[in-house]
């Protein structure tokens, strides 16, 4: 291409990749590198909290030998952490198992419905993500606490016995988590289903195949990539997530965003929060890994 | 196939009533006369007013739109040259690093997004406060700001660009007269998207601010934590309003602008 000769021309260009590549660098790439370099370092009271190990790139030997590893092994020491690690993948886990049975039939509905109501339930799909999140979730505690809506309306339609006392429970966490990354599950697999040839189906059910056989090998191994792009849109924040358990959650509840939270905020440990931040990202790698698989693939098939 | 099945109409209807019945409740009762939750006292505007009296709020609520505005506006920028990078220049050194540095904030956890960014400003002794804030958004925002704008631009007819140069025009003219017109409706898109989420971000902004740079989410943060009050529900109503108002608006400005195109 003649536009590249010109010097200014290539200057132009030069600086198109060259802004954004600056800006992530310095405010991207850098911080990163400093919460490394936070986590293997003292907590110290001054301020700032803590006293660095590694002075500039001339001690990187000197820096490798005295590592400060403390961090780490206080986070495999302790159980609060490697439980709470666990407790946030497990309610990861369950919250992605919850919105994709109750996205996949809505996904499919939506999907099924004649074209021209398409773009509307979408539209409602995604309106509720455009408010904000907090208010979402604060929406919640006033149906879930003590003499909320849930215990009102359910002694009003007669239910004798205790109240639920849902709010500061594990229900309420896993409620709270489906419904704000529940839109995260339906858009994908929306694509996924919308795209889908149903004259596979119609094949199928000449064929002699049921509409559950039907569904069970055509149509889910097809939505397949819909269901892992989801499932890691949802689990992957799901893991890090601090307001729902903070807010709905009880002291029963700790996930580890809210760890991370309080060792910055409350204990003002920062090189611990680091640490606390480094091992996350390290659980985060393989579901990180599966949703480039799925968008990969959902490419390939484009 | 385009017939619901009973079943598949009690999906639609399930799935949309777990998505709004709590933001409805939400909104009946900012319309209720009496401060108890449970018990309907009549329709009143009273907390409404009693917010427009609530001053911190309100100093918040300004502060919120001046720091999503300034933020989006420069996630905007950043994003889209991002985009044009990312689908125009072919190869350039570091391009992987370069993909993975923009999407790469749309997946990090927020808590670990504002301690890295908060480390980056302690360490280089910046004071914190609505600029500290403003760079944070504007960084986590320009990944989603890229990619509404890298899909429309993959979708153009490239041939327009050319034709611009082959008559001469130079890169920055073809951008400007051919380019960015077309791309407009996402760059619009991009902006409403950076707004939000800036307007939406509690986490990272409790992270990077500094002494008075309290933002709208971190005020309503702190009242929700003492409790569910009448006036947090008017404050959240007049939010989802305004937000449903622009949606709407939206979709109508780019639905004319598809049948004008069209």
């Amino acid at each position: 291409m003649s536009a590249a000769s010109s010097p200014r021309k290539a200057g132009l260009r030069r600086l198109v990749v060259a802004v954004p590549y600056l800006w992530l660098a310095l405010f991207f790439l850098v911080p990163f590198v400093i919460v490394l370099r936070m986590a293997f370092s003292q907590a110290a009271t001054a301020l700032p909290p803590y006293a660095p190990h590694w002075e500039g790139l001339a001690q990187l030997g000197d820096f490798l030998s005295q590592l400060d590893i403390a961090n780490f092994s206080l986070l495999g020491d302790d159980a609060l952490y490697w439980q709470s690690y666990l407790y946030s993948l497990r309610i990861a886990a369950l919250t992605t198992i919850f919105a994709l049975a109750i996205g996949y039939p809505l996904a499919y509905a939506m999907a099924s419905a004649p074209a021209r109501w398409r773009g509307l339930l979408l539209v409602f799909v995604i309106l509720p993500f455009w408010t904000s999140f907090l208010i979402r979730v604060y929406a919640w505690i006033g149906i879930l606490r003590p003499e909320g809506l849930l215990d009102t309306t359910l002694a009003f339609l007669g239910f004798e016995g205790e109240p639920l006392r849902l709010l500061n429970t594990e229900t309420a966490v896993l409620l709270g988590m489906v419904y704000s990354y529940l839109p995260f599950m339906v858009l994908p697999l929306f694509a996924t289903l919308e795209k889908l040839d149903r004259g596979l189906l119609e094949a199928a059910a000449d064929l002699g195949a049921t509409p559950v056989t039907a569904f069970l090998t055509v149509t889910l191994p097809l939505s397949l990539p819909g269901i892992l792009a989801g499932s890691a849109l949802v689990f992957i924040p799901a893991v890090g997530e601090f307001v729902i358990p903070d807010l709905l959650g009880g002291p029963d509840t700790v996930m580890i965003g809210k760890v991370l939270w309080n060792e910055f905020f409350s204990n003002r440990d920062w090189p611990l929060a680091s640490a606390v931040a480094v091992v996350l990202l390290v659980v985060l790698v393989l579901p990180l890994v599966l949703l480039q698989r799925a968008r990969l693939s959902r490419e390939m098939a484009a | 196939m385009s017939r619901l099945g009973p079943g598949l109409i009690l999906a639609l209807i399930v799935g949309f009533a777990f998505l709004y019945l709590p933001i409805l409740t939400l909104i009946a009762y900012s319309f209720n006369a009496s401060r108890l939750v449970t018990v309907w006292g009549g329709f009143s505007t009273h907390w409404y007013g009693a917010l427009m009296q609530n001053q911190p709020l309100l100093d918040a609520a300004w502060l919120s739109i001046r720091l999503g505005f300034v933020s989006a506006t420069l996630a905007t920028i950043l994003g889209t040259l991002a985009a044009l990078a990312l689908a125009r220049h072919g190869r350039f050194i570091g391009r992987t690093l370069f993909s993975g540095m923009v999407l790469a904030p749309l997946v990090m956890p927020e808590v670990v997004t504002g301690l890295s960014l908060l480390l980056l400003f302690v360490a280089a002794d910046v004071e914190r406060g609505f600029w500290t804030v403003t760079i944070a958004h504007a960084t986590f925002s320009l990944g989603f700001a890229c990619i509404v704008v890298q899909s429309r631009l993959a979708g153009f007819d490239r041939s327009l660009e050319e034709a611009a140069q082959d008559l001469g025009a130079t890169p920055f003219v073809t951008f400007w007269t051919v380019t960015l017109p077309l791309i407009w409706p996402a760059v619009v898109a991009a902006w409403m998207l950076a707004f939000t989420l800036s307007l939406d971000d509690l986490v990272i902004a409790s992270f990077t601010t500094g002494p008075g740079a309290t933002t709208l989410p971190m005020r309503l943060y702190s009242a929700v934590k003492l409790g569910v009050s009448p006036e947090i529900n008017a404050a959240c109503t007049i939010m989802i309003g305004a937000v449903a108002v622009v949606v709407i608006a939206a979709s109508l400005l780019l639905k004319r602008e598809q049948l004008a195109g069209s």
